[in-house]
C-alpha cells in the first residue's frame, strides 16, 4: 500500500474512534459506538499489517492476545471492573515502553533515520517515562483494588522530597540521553528504571476511596503514552487516539475531584484518610445515641411508603448485593412504591461503578438517577435506604469547618425516614463521624448488605 | 508551503485539535456510562499495537523484534479484552421491556 493510502486508512480509523466515544452519550447509541471502535481498530491493524513482513509472528501474537483478552472479558465479575481496568492500563504502559526500546534499537523499521534526530529522542523519552509510570502505577492500583494489597495509604517522612529528587534524576537522565551523540543506553535504562520506581511511589500513598481519581488519572496517562509514541513514529492516528483517551481520563479525574471537593494535587500527594477505619476521629466526649432496627422493621416501613430512594455505595459492591437489591426494588414496585436509585459520582471505586452493577442486575436505567437530578426530591421522599455508603451522605459537608465541608452530598438527611445498612458504626473513609446516623429519624441496620437486603425481601 | 513545515509542527497541530475534539465529546458522555467509557478508551489506547507491529515487523529477527512481539501480545489482550468487556457492559444497559419497569 502506498504511504498515502495508509495515511487515509488511518484517518478513517481515527474518525471511527471519535464516533465510538460520541456513541457513549446515551445508552441507546453506546453499543453501536463500541462497534465503531472495533471497526476502527480492525482497519488500523489490517493496514499496518501491509507494512510488516513477519506475518506469522504478528498474527500468532495477536491470536494469543485475543484468546487471553476474550477469556478475561467473558469471565470477569462486574464488581471486579475497577481492577480489570487498572490491569489493562498497565498493559498499555508496558507495551509503550517496549515499543520505545525497540524503536531506539532499530529506528529504521519505524521509518526513522538510522541516527535518531533530537526531536524523536525527546518524544521517545516522553513516551517511555509516561508508559513506565502508567505500568507501575497501574500495578499498584490493581493490587489495591483487588484487595491483594491493603487500601490504606503508605506514607513515610520525606516521601514528597524523595519523589521530587527521583523526578529530577529522571529528567537529568533524559537530558543525558537527549544530548548524547550516539544511542546512550545507560541513560535510557536509568531513566526507565526511575520512571518505574516513581510510578510505584506515587500511587502507594493514595488511599482506597481516592481510587476513582487514580484510575481515571492512569487512564489519562495511558492515552498520553500512546500519543507520545505517535509523535515518535510520526503517526497522526496514534496521536489522535491517544489524545482522545488522554483528555477523557483527565476529564474523569476532574469530575471525581470535584465530587469530593478536593484539589487534584492533594489527592495525588495522597495520605488522606490514613486513620480511616479507626475509632471516630472527633469525639466530643458525649455518648451519642442511635437507633438500630431489624431488616423486617425496615421492610415494613418501605412497604408502606409512597416513595423510596436507595443510595448504593462501595458496601454494595463488596457484598455483591446488586441482585438482591433488584428483587427488593421489584417487590416494592409491585406494591406501588415509587423506587428510585441515587448515585453519587464517587460512589464505588471507579467512575460509574454503581451504574454498571445496577445495570447488571437489570434495574432499568430510567430508575437510576445522578446526584443533580435527584437531590431536590429527597425532601418529599418517605424512606431513604443507604446501602454501604457513608461520606457521600454525611451532612457534615454542609458545616463550615468540617474536613469535608463543601463536598457535594446526596441530601439523604432531608427525607422523612432514613435507614442505613452498614456493617458497624465505624467511620467512613474521611475518618469522620456521620451525624446522619444519630438523627431521630434514622434507623441503623447492622449486617452485610446482601444478607440484610435478602431478609428485607423475605419479609415483604 | 506545507513542505517547509517541520512534521513535528503538523503533528502538534493534530494533537491540539484532537484534545479539543476529545474534550467536547467526553463532556457529552452520560455519567451512567463512565465505567464503559473507561474500558472503551482503554481499548482505544491499545492503538499502540500499531507501533508494536512495526517493531515486530522486520525480517531480521533481533531481540528488538521479540520485544515488539511481546508488545503486540500485550496490546492485543487489551484490544480484545477492552472492546469485549465494554460490549458486555453495554448489553446490560439495554432497555428492558419487562412488565413493571416504568
Amino acid at each position: 500500500m502506498s504511504a498515502n493510502m495508509v495515511a487515509l486508512a488511518y484517518l478513517v480509523a481515527s474518525v471511527f474512534f471519535i464516533l465510538a466515544l460520541k456513541g457513549l452519550s446515551s445508552p441507546e447509541s453506546a453499543r453501536r459506538g463500541n462497534l465503531f471502535g472495533m471497526l476502527g481498530m480492525a482497519i488500523a491493524v489490517t493496514t499496518t499489517m501491509t507494512l510488516t513482513q513477519n506475518w506469522t509472528l504478528i498474527v500468532g501474537c495477536i491470536a494469543i492476545g485475543a484468546v487471553i483478552g476474550t477469556l478475561i472479558a467473558k469471565r470477569v465479575q462486574m464488581t471486579a471492573m475497577p481492577e480489570l481496568v487498572a490491569f489493562m492500563h498497565s498493559l498499555v504502559g508496558l507495551a509503550a515502553v517496549f515499543i520505545a526500546i525497540a524503536a531506539i534499537n532499530n529506528p529504521v523499521s519505524f521509518g526513522l533515520p538510522e541516527v535518531l534526530p533530537a526531536g524523536s529522542k525527546l518524544e521517545l523519552f516522553l513516551g517511555t517515562f509516561i508508559g513506565a509510570m502508567t505500568w507501575s502505577g497501574s500495578v499498584i492500583a490493581f493490587l489495591k483494588l483487588s484487595g491483594r494489597m491493603s487500601g490504606t495509604p503508605i506514607v513515610f517522612t520525606g516521601q514528597h522530597m524523595l519523589n521530587l529528587a527521583l523526578a529530577i534524576a529522571m529528567i537529568g537522565c533524559g537530558l543525558w540521553f537527549f544530548f548524547s551523540d550516539t544511542t546512550n543506553w545507560t541513560a535510557f535504562i536509568a531513566m526507565t528504571a526511575i520512571a518505574f520506581l516513581l510510578g510505584f511511589l506515587i500511587i502507594i500513598p493514595i488511599g482506597g476511596a481516592d481510587m476513582p481519581v487514580v484510575i481515571s488519572m492512569l487512564n489519562s496517562y495511558s492515552g498520553w503514552a500512546a500519543a507520545g509514541i505517535g509523535f515518535s513514529l510520526g503517526n497522526p492516528m496514534l496521536i489522535i487516539a491517544g489524545s482522545l483517551v488522554g483528555s477523557s481520563g483527565a476529564i474523569l479525574s476532574y469530575i471525581m475531584c470535584k465530587a469530593m471537593n478536593r484539589p487534584f494535587l492533594s489527592v495525588i500527594l495522597g495520605g488522606f484518610g490514613s486513620d480511616g477505619g479507626a475509632a471516630a476521629a472527633t469525639d466530643d466526649g458525649t455518648q451519642k445515641t442511635y437507633r438500630s432496627g431489624s431488616a423486617e422493621d425496615a421492610a415494613f416501613l418501605m412497604g408502606n411508603a409512597d416513595s423510596v430512594i436507595i443510595i448504593p455505595g462501595y458496601g454494595l459492591a463488596v457484598a455483591r448485593a446488586q441482585h438482591a437489591v433488584k428483587e427488593l426494588a421489584e417487590l416494592l414496585h409491585e406494591k406501588g412504591v415509587n423506587v428510585r436509585f441515587a448515585i453519587h459520582p464517587v460512589a464505588g471505586r471507579m467512575p460509574g461503578h454503581m451504574n454498571v452493577l445496577l445495570a447488571e442486575a437489570e434495574i432499568p436505567y430510567e430508575q437510576v438517577l445522578e446526584m443533580d437530578e435527584i437531590n431536590s426530591d429527597f425532601s418529599n421522599t418517605d424512606v431513604v435506604l443507604v446501602l454501604g455508603a457513608n461520606d457521600v451522605v454525611n451532612p457534615a459537608a454542609n458545616v463550615p469547618g468540617s474536613p469535608i465541608y463543601g463536598m457535594p452530598i446526596l441530601d439523604a438527611h432531608k427525607a422523612r425516614t432514613v435507614m442505613v445498612v452498614k456493617r458497624s458504626m465505624g467511620v467512613g473513609y474521611a475518618g469522620l463521624d456521620n451525624d446522619l446516623f444519630y438523627m431521630d429519624k434514622t434507623m441503623m441496620i447492622f449486617g452485610d448488605a446482601k444478607k440484610v437486603v435478602e431478609n428485607m425481601v423475605k419479609a415483604l | 508551503m506545507i513542505g517547509d513545515i517541520d512534521p513535528l509542527i503538523i503533528n502538534l497541530t493534530i494533537f491540539v485539535l484532537a484534545i479539543f475534539v476529545g474534550y467536547h465529546v467526553v463532556w457529552n458522555v452520560t455519567p451512567a456510562l463512565h465505567t464503559p467509557l473507561m474500558s472503551v478508551t482503554n481499548a482505544i489506547s491499545s492503538i499502540i499495537i500499531v507501533g508494536a507491529m512495526l517493531a515486530a515487523g522486520p525480517v531480521e529477527m533481533d531481540w528488538g523484534v521479540w520485544l515488539g512481539a511481546v508488545a503486540v501480545t500485550l496490546a492485543a489482550i487489551n484490544v480484545f479484552g477492552g472492546f469485549l468487556v465494554s460490549q458486555r457492559m453495554l448489553e446490560m444497559f439495554k432497555k428492558k421491556d419487562k412488565k413493571g419497569s416504568a
